[in-house]
């Protein structure tokens, strides 16, 4: 009994020794974390933010009351109120109606179609409609992107591209898809980095379009110069990278998502492509820092490297909101390419991820599906949130002193929010109020537009001065010449023959 | 140039002389260097004088510099370590390139060297002080004016020290430009073994300190 009372006491000891050991060591890990919603400044500062988006609802399985449980999402499209989750793990594509942020209502569950060789799906991974309606998806497991109708009859199969240049052992995995006005169709495939693969509206390929540019260190050249065969397989080759995804936005551009290397987002290369139909980037970077998530690279709970961009939607305010699938985070960009928010993490909690996948938007409302969790959780924006997005919707309007107003009460729930700063600036120059503009700008080091609003100012204050520049031009000239000249006639009468003749008599 | 060898017996009147006489060097380096020394035209007064007004320069530029040429992290800025970043090479220069020429038949002494070191940095607070000023009135479309000034300064002062070197030292062109290379592998050295210096004894001194401990604990 005294023996065992021993065992014990000795175990709670070393028990308690243990955790007062390792107490120091777990906070330290979390103290890195700061509040759930962020942004960075200009000096690339982890800046607090208040919260931009809160989580309203998560809806699993249960929520949607599906008798089979989702399993494995990779797609989600919005189309109006209504949502398409691509149920990959079960082959299947649930169409759901949104009531409400907080209902959403399965309509019916399409896990078949009508009138093709092969009506079943196999891993669809991603699904688009077009405007008049029709379903594009990509049959992952079927090697196709099949076109149906909205009953689902049969229309069109686009399948792996006639191409030459591309392996002929290749199997053909269309993973994302959208489709233009003309419903042309513009895919992702794995293995395939010569861009996207495009697709005329009767099926024909028309060729690959937007591959990311090749870029390489000359070091890596000389060290790939130098290095031996096995050496040489081993290390990156020089290729193009593939997307991750895809989105076309309402204007008919594609904004496309690569996942970039250590390098290239130490280098502040952007990870968000914005595709026009020659395939060219026409992405607008003005930020202080590239579009491309995190800055920090460091490990932090478990989780490194940079961002992983695994899914983009762009909202009718030309904001766009990318998903990184690395540290579960939301990233959200305005059309000059500086960061709006950024919120999120990995973990269990609401509005914390664990392996999200995708994302899309109904308004202003965010819905982004965890393939590991099985759910989609619904952002809707805070007080703060809609005040920062009436301030950028009202200055495309054209309502600068609105913008203006909105901006300062922006201003007032976060002072350390460059963008309210910069947008009240930009709301003055707009009113000409060019003085005041300036000085906001020169706070948040905004130097474009500060010139922009000092070319008109000194230009102003050129021509309010005009009489007395003039005056002082003419006298910084005159003076001198009139000094000169008196001194010439001085020296001339001084030196005349008369005086000096007067002189030496 | 004969040079102008005009009496000044009032200390005050010297003084201004030979700053004045920073004009001329930098306007014409190898009379100018020459006299400098060799016609006593300099003072160290007048060196210390620019070095400071250099210091002063570079600290105005800090805050009165539009921000779209000179963004400060004031958070991080350390004005001593500021300041450092030009005495320090400074010090590090005028003492390799005396070491080394005092063994190579260089005829200046360490404080001609530092004197004429110093008369040659005047272009940096005659040109950056009014650049400084003009940078408060352009846009960023036209940066490029301030930046190629500015870069224009250093280049001066650059090329003034090394023919300044030449004419104290009274070495030919292709040897001076030996020695100005020579100098700066005389920095790096210095610096290594400043390096190593500092090391040991922090090393030296963090052994005494654990001995200490060590015998606190035990007794």
């Amino acid at each position: 009994m005294r023996k065992k009372n021993f065992f014990l006491r000795t175990g709670m000891a070393v028990i308690a020794l243990a955790t007062a050991f390792l107490q120091p060591l777990q906070v330290s890990a979390n103290t890195n974390e700061g509040s759930y919603t962020y942004n960075y400044d200009y000096w690339g500062d982890y800046m607090d933010s208040a919260d931009f988006y809160n989580s309203c609802k998560v809806f699993t399985s249960s929520e949607l009351g599906l008798d089979v449980k989702l399993k494995n999402p990779q797609g989600l499209f919005a189309d109006g109120n209504t949502l398409y989750l691509c149920d990959s793990g079960n082959n299947r594509i649930i169409e759901l109606n949104r009531v409400s942020p907080e209902q959403l209502e399965v309509v019916r569950i399409i896990d078949s179609i009508k009138g093709s060789s092969v009506n079943t799906l196999n891993n669809p991974t991603d699904i688009a409609v077009s405007e008049d309606g029709n379903l594009f998806i990509a049959d992952n497991g079927n090697a196709r992107v099949v076109k149906v109708d909205k009953d689902l009859n049969f229309l069109l199969e686009f399948v792996k591209p006639t191409d030459n240049t591309l392996d002929p052992k290749l199997v053909f995995q269309p993973t994302k898809v959208v489709v233009d006005t003309a419903e042309r169709v513009y895919c992702i495939a794995t293995g395939i980095n010569k861009g996207l693969i495009k697709y005329e509206n009767d099926t024909t390929f028309s060729g690959f379009v937007g591959a990311t540019p090749v870029t390489f260190d000359w070091t890596d050249y000389i060290w790939k110069k130098l290095a031996s065969q096995e050496q040489r397989a081993k290390m990156e080759s020089f290729v193009p990278t593939e997307y991750e995804n895809i989105y076309m936005d309402y204007e008919g551009f594609i904004y496309a998502s690569k996942a970039r290397t250590e390098d290239q987002a130490r280098s502040d290369e952007n990870a968000i492509r914005k595709l026009n139909l020659l395939g060219s980037d026409i992405l607008v970077s003005n930020g202080d820092w590239s579009v491309g998530g995190d800055l920090y690279l460091g490990s932090g709970g478990g989780y490194e490297g940079p961002s992983i961009l695994t899914d983009i939607t762009v909202m009718d305010n030309d904001i766009y909101v990318c998903l990184d699938r690395n540290r579960g985070r939301l990233f959200g960009y305005d059309d000059q390419g500086r960061m709006v928010f950024a919120f999120g993490g990995n973990g269990n909690m609401d509005g914390y991820f664990r392996r999200p996948s995708a994302i899309d938007h109904v308004g202003h409302e965010l819905y982004v599906v965890d393939s590991l969790d099985n759910s989609i959780t619904v952002f809707v924006p805070t007080q703060f949130g809609e005040l920062v997005y009436d301030a950028i919707e009202q200055f495309d309007k054209g309502q600068y002193e609105a913008s203006g107003e909105s901006w300062k009460k922006v201003m007032n729930q976060n002072g350390n929010y460059d963008l309210a700063y910069i947008g009240i600036g930009r709301a003055l120059l707009r009113q000409e109020q060019y003085e005041e503009a300036m000085k906001y700008f020169e706070l948040k080091y905004d130097e474009d537009n500060y010139s922009k609003a000092y070319k008109q100012y000194r230009k102003i204050w050129v021509e309010d001065h005009i009489v007395i520049i003039v005056i002082v031009i003419l006298a910084l000239f005159l003076i001198p010449l009139t000094i000169g000249r008196i001194k010439a006639i001085r020296h001339e009468i001084d030196t005349a023959d008369i005086f000096v003749i007067e002189k030496k008599g | 140039m004969i040079a102008n060898t005009k009496q000044l017996d009032n200390p005050k009147d010297k003084y201004f002389d030979s700053l004045k006489f920073a004009f001329y060097c930098i306007t014409h380096p190898l009379d100018g260097f020459w006299d400098l020394t060799h016609e006593k035209r300099g003072t160290y007064a007048a060196a210390n004088t620019i070095l400071f007004l250099t210091l002063l320069i570079r600290i105005l530029k800090l805050r009165f510099t539009s921000f779209i040429f000179l963004k400060v992290y004031w958070e991080d800025l350390n004005i001593f370590l500021y300041l450092a970043s030009i005495l320090f090479p400074l010090a590090l220069w005028v003492v390799g390139n005396w070491g080394l020429t005092t063994l190579f038949d260089g005829k200046g002494r360490l404080g001609q060297v530092y004197m004429a070191t110093c008369y040659a940095l005047t272009p940096y607070p005659l040109i950056q002080f009014p650049l400084m000023i003009f940078s408060n009135f352009v846009t960023v479309d036209e940066a490029e004016f301030y930046s190629v000034v500015s870069a224009l300064s250093l280049v001066w002062a650059a090329l003034l020290v090394i023919a300044a070197m030449g004419q104290i030292h009274e070495y030919s062109a292709g040897k001076n430009l030996l020695f100005t290379v020579a100098t700066l592998f005389a920095m790096l050295v210095m610096i290594f073994i400043l390096m190593i210096f500092f090391s040991m004894i922090s090393q030296g001194v963090a052994y005494f300190i654990s001995l200490a401990r060590e015998l606190m604990f035990r007794m």
